[in-house]
């Protein structure tokens, strides 16, 4: 071992990073905003879940009680409708994760002692089940000040029901094993993209293909489309053990899941692309993915729950395809729902898909400089 | 030799590209008449690859006019590439595939059509002698096979105007040889060529060439041409020291270079009537010194045209 052998690459390594700028600013770039983006959000004690409300009695006391609810801070009120069923329609849609309905009996109910109120829980996020069992904690006694009622005899236990759909064991598979989906699929179809543009520059083939007749668009979608394929079978793997292995339910229709999967791989390997007309080398891209990925995994709702983060988080978090991903597979694999009710993320992934597909193209010069 | 004037298959006019600071190609102008096979002679870092590229419409100029088989450049660059060919400095092609696996993706890519592709491909792989091993990764091939799979893809689609870019800096002589036997084919067949090289010995072969020095055109000619004008300019040296009678001719005023090979010392003067003062500079050394004309070359004309230039900018 030659100290000054051994220094020399030392430095040469040091030289050599320093020129490198893009990954320079991920040696920083990462620690940094990963850390705070993640510390900040990641938020495992939920708070402020979306809700609905029926209250079908619509007295001062089951007002009292919702009020009781909502000030425990794990709920918030989105929207208030008329039956249950409604309510469970926005369930099954991921309008909301959490419903409570107050039974036009409640006063009586109250008087005999038995349950009060119901609590309706997606099932479908594991995380969610565990943080609306809180709700059935709100003292009934307290409800309303009514001297006549023997309420304070009462114990607390029971007298607010909760009924869980969807995933009512609470299998921890049920719930990752869509997600998971998602996750393959960003990660493979962006590594892909990212490289494929990159690595014929680097090869030296790109100066071959611009001096021909060939476009810019052309170059992008014939690049993109093979890997849609492979996409494809890569969903077809993991639905096939998923449901084979783990027993996942697929509520919804098969074509759907193929739907959505197809929109997601879209959307990420355009991505890709946008990458590689950016990255200068082959391990630029991949640090730029790594960059995608990881808030992708963290802050997208696999794994930990979207609800419990912070707003302006939320909004970012809503840039990423994976996000609104996750809600259309667990919508339609384990509540039934189908890609129309949930037009709304079907249509973010779409517009990120074409946004980020007209970018890449642009940035695509057929030049050299 | 010279083709008609009004046959020019390439023209550009105050052709000037920067890069930074750097300027790269500096005011060039160039006339290529088609059908021959036109050099580009310079050494590295002259500007020889920055103007093909801008000449085939990958760089964009930063100044001056160009205009390829007739058409506008930049701006008709995209109907220019149907009637290009371009064989790159860096062999480009796909190493992951297979000689016939390349040579159909370019087809495709450069819209021959369907009917014609498999004849075409058939017909390149007979003529570049590929015919045992179509199957083979380009990857895994010999530089000068490499370089004859790049050169029959440049050429699929029958383009008018081929451009080269140091096509033959990776191979040995032989194939070399080879390599330029195909490139008289062509032109005789009625491509453009254009090469560009820092080796003097194919500089000779093109029907006419340009010399480039740091971005500047310095000279462009026939190679006879160009050499005729350096009629009586040049000498050989014979002597025991060559090194010491190249530091004593050094010194003489008029000799713009001196260079030993083996062991006699080539002269070239920026004049005629130089000869004796040569004489009185190697008389001091002490030394017999045997200076003798010789005809000009190639290389005399480049150390020639590049020297003045240097003195034009002092």
């Amino acid at each position: 071992m030659n100290v000054r052998r051994l220094w020399a690459i030392v430095v040469k390594e040091l030289r050599q990073l320093r020129r490198d700028r893009i990954t320079l600013a991920m040696v920083v770039g990462i620690p940094v905003i990963q850390l705070v983006l993640f510390g900040y959000a990641i938020n495992t004690n939920l708070r402020g879940l979306d809700a609905g409300i029926v209250d079908q009695a619509n007295s001062a006391g089951s007002r009292a009680l919702v009020m009781d609810m909502l000030a425990t801070g794990v709920v918030a009120p989105v929207a208030r409708v008329n039956t249950p069923q409604e309510l469970m329609a926005m369930i099954r849609r991921g309008q909301v994760g959490i419903g409570i309905v107050v039974p036009p009996d409640f006063e009586r109910r109250r008087i005999d002692g038995r349950a009060v109120a119901q609590i309706l829980v997606d099932g479908s996020d594991t995380a969610v089940q565990a943080a609306a069992a809180q709700l059935m904690q709100v003292p009934i006694d307290s409800a309303a000040p009514d001297t006549r009622a023997p309420a304070t005899s009462t114990p607390v236990g029971g007298r607010i029901s909760m009924v869980a759909f969807y995933n009512p064991q609470r299998r921890s598979a049920v719930n990752i094993v869509p997600g998971l989906i998602g996750v393959i699929l960003t990660m493979t179809m962006v590594l892909f993209t990212a490289i494929a543009i990159v690595r014929e520059r680097e090869r030296g083939n790109m100066e071959l293909l611009i001096a021909t007749p060939l476009t810019s668009s052309e170059l992008m979608i014939g690049k993109v489309l093979p890997y849609v394929a492979i996409g494809l079978v890569q969903t077809s793997v993991i639905l096939a053990l998923g449901t084979w292995l783990f027993a996942v339910p697929i509520l919804g229709s098969v074509v759907d899941v193929y739907l959505a999967s197809g929109l997601l791989i879209l959307a990420n390997l355009a991505l890709g692309l946008l990458i590689s007309t950016r990255a200068q080398s082959q391990f630029q891209a991949m640090q730029m993915t790594f960059f995608v990925f990881l808030p992708s995994i963290l802050l997208s709702g696999f794994m930990f729950p979207f609800a419990g983060m912070p707003k302006l988080v939320q909004w970012l978090a809503e840039i990423l395809p994976l996000t609104h991903f996750l809600r259309l597979i667990r919508g339609v694999m384990l509540r039934g729902a189908g890609l129309r009710e949930m037009w709304l993320d079907v249509l973010a992934l779409a517009v990120f898909t074409l946004a980020m597909m007209a970018l890449a193209i642009l940035r695509f010069r057929k030049r050299l400089d | 030799m010279n083709a008609a004037a009004d046959d020019v298959a390439i023209r550009a006019r105050g052709l000037t590209r920067c890069f930074g600071k750097l300027v790269a190609v500096d005011h060039v102008d160039l006339d290529v008449p088609a059908q021959r096979v036109y050099g580009f002679l310079g050494p590295n870092g002259s500007g020889k690859s920055t103007t093909i590229r801008m000449l085939c419409g990958l760089l964009t100029p930063s100044g001056g006019e160009i205009e390829v088989l007739g058409l506008k450049i930049p701006a008709q660059a995209d109907e220019l590439r149907t009637h290009i060919g371009y064989m790159t400095q860096k062999f480009s092609l796909f190493e992951d595939l297979g000689v016939r696996e390349n040579l159909e993706f370019l087809a495709a890519i450069q819209g021959v059509p369907k009917a014609k592709t498999k004849r075409r491909v058939d017909e390149l792989i007979e003529q570049y002698h590929f015919g045992d091993r179509q199957r083979q990764l380009a990857g895994t091939m010999s530089g000068g096979q490499k370089q004859r799979l790049a050169l029959a893809c440049a050429v699929l689609h029958e383009p008018q105007l081929l451009f080269l870019d140091e096509p033959t800096s990776a191979v040995d002589p032989e194939s070399r040889r080879d390599f330029w036997e195909k490139l008289f084919e062509l032109a005789d067949a009625g491509t453009t060529l254009l090469v560009s090289t820092h080796l003097m010995d194919e500089a000779e072969r093109c029907h006419r060439l340009a010399i480039l020095d740091r971005g500047a055109l310095v000279a462009d000619g026939t190679p006879r041409e160009l050499t005729a004008q350096l009629e009586g300019r040049t000498f050989t040296v014979e002597t025991d020291d060559p090194r010491a009678a190249q530091r004593a001719l050094a010194s003489v005023a008029g000799v713009l270079g001196v260079a030993q090979v083996g062991n006699i010392l080539r002269v070239l003067t920026g004049a005629e009537g130089v000869t004796p003062d040569m004489d009185r500079a190697l008389a001091t050394t002490g030394h017999k010194a045997a200076l003798a004309a010789a005809p000009p070359n190639l290389e005399d004309v480049f150390v020639a045209a590049t020297r003045r230039d240097a003195e034009r900018a002092a």
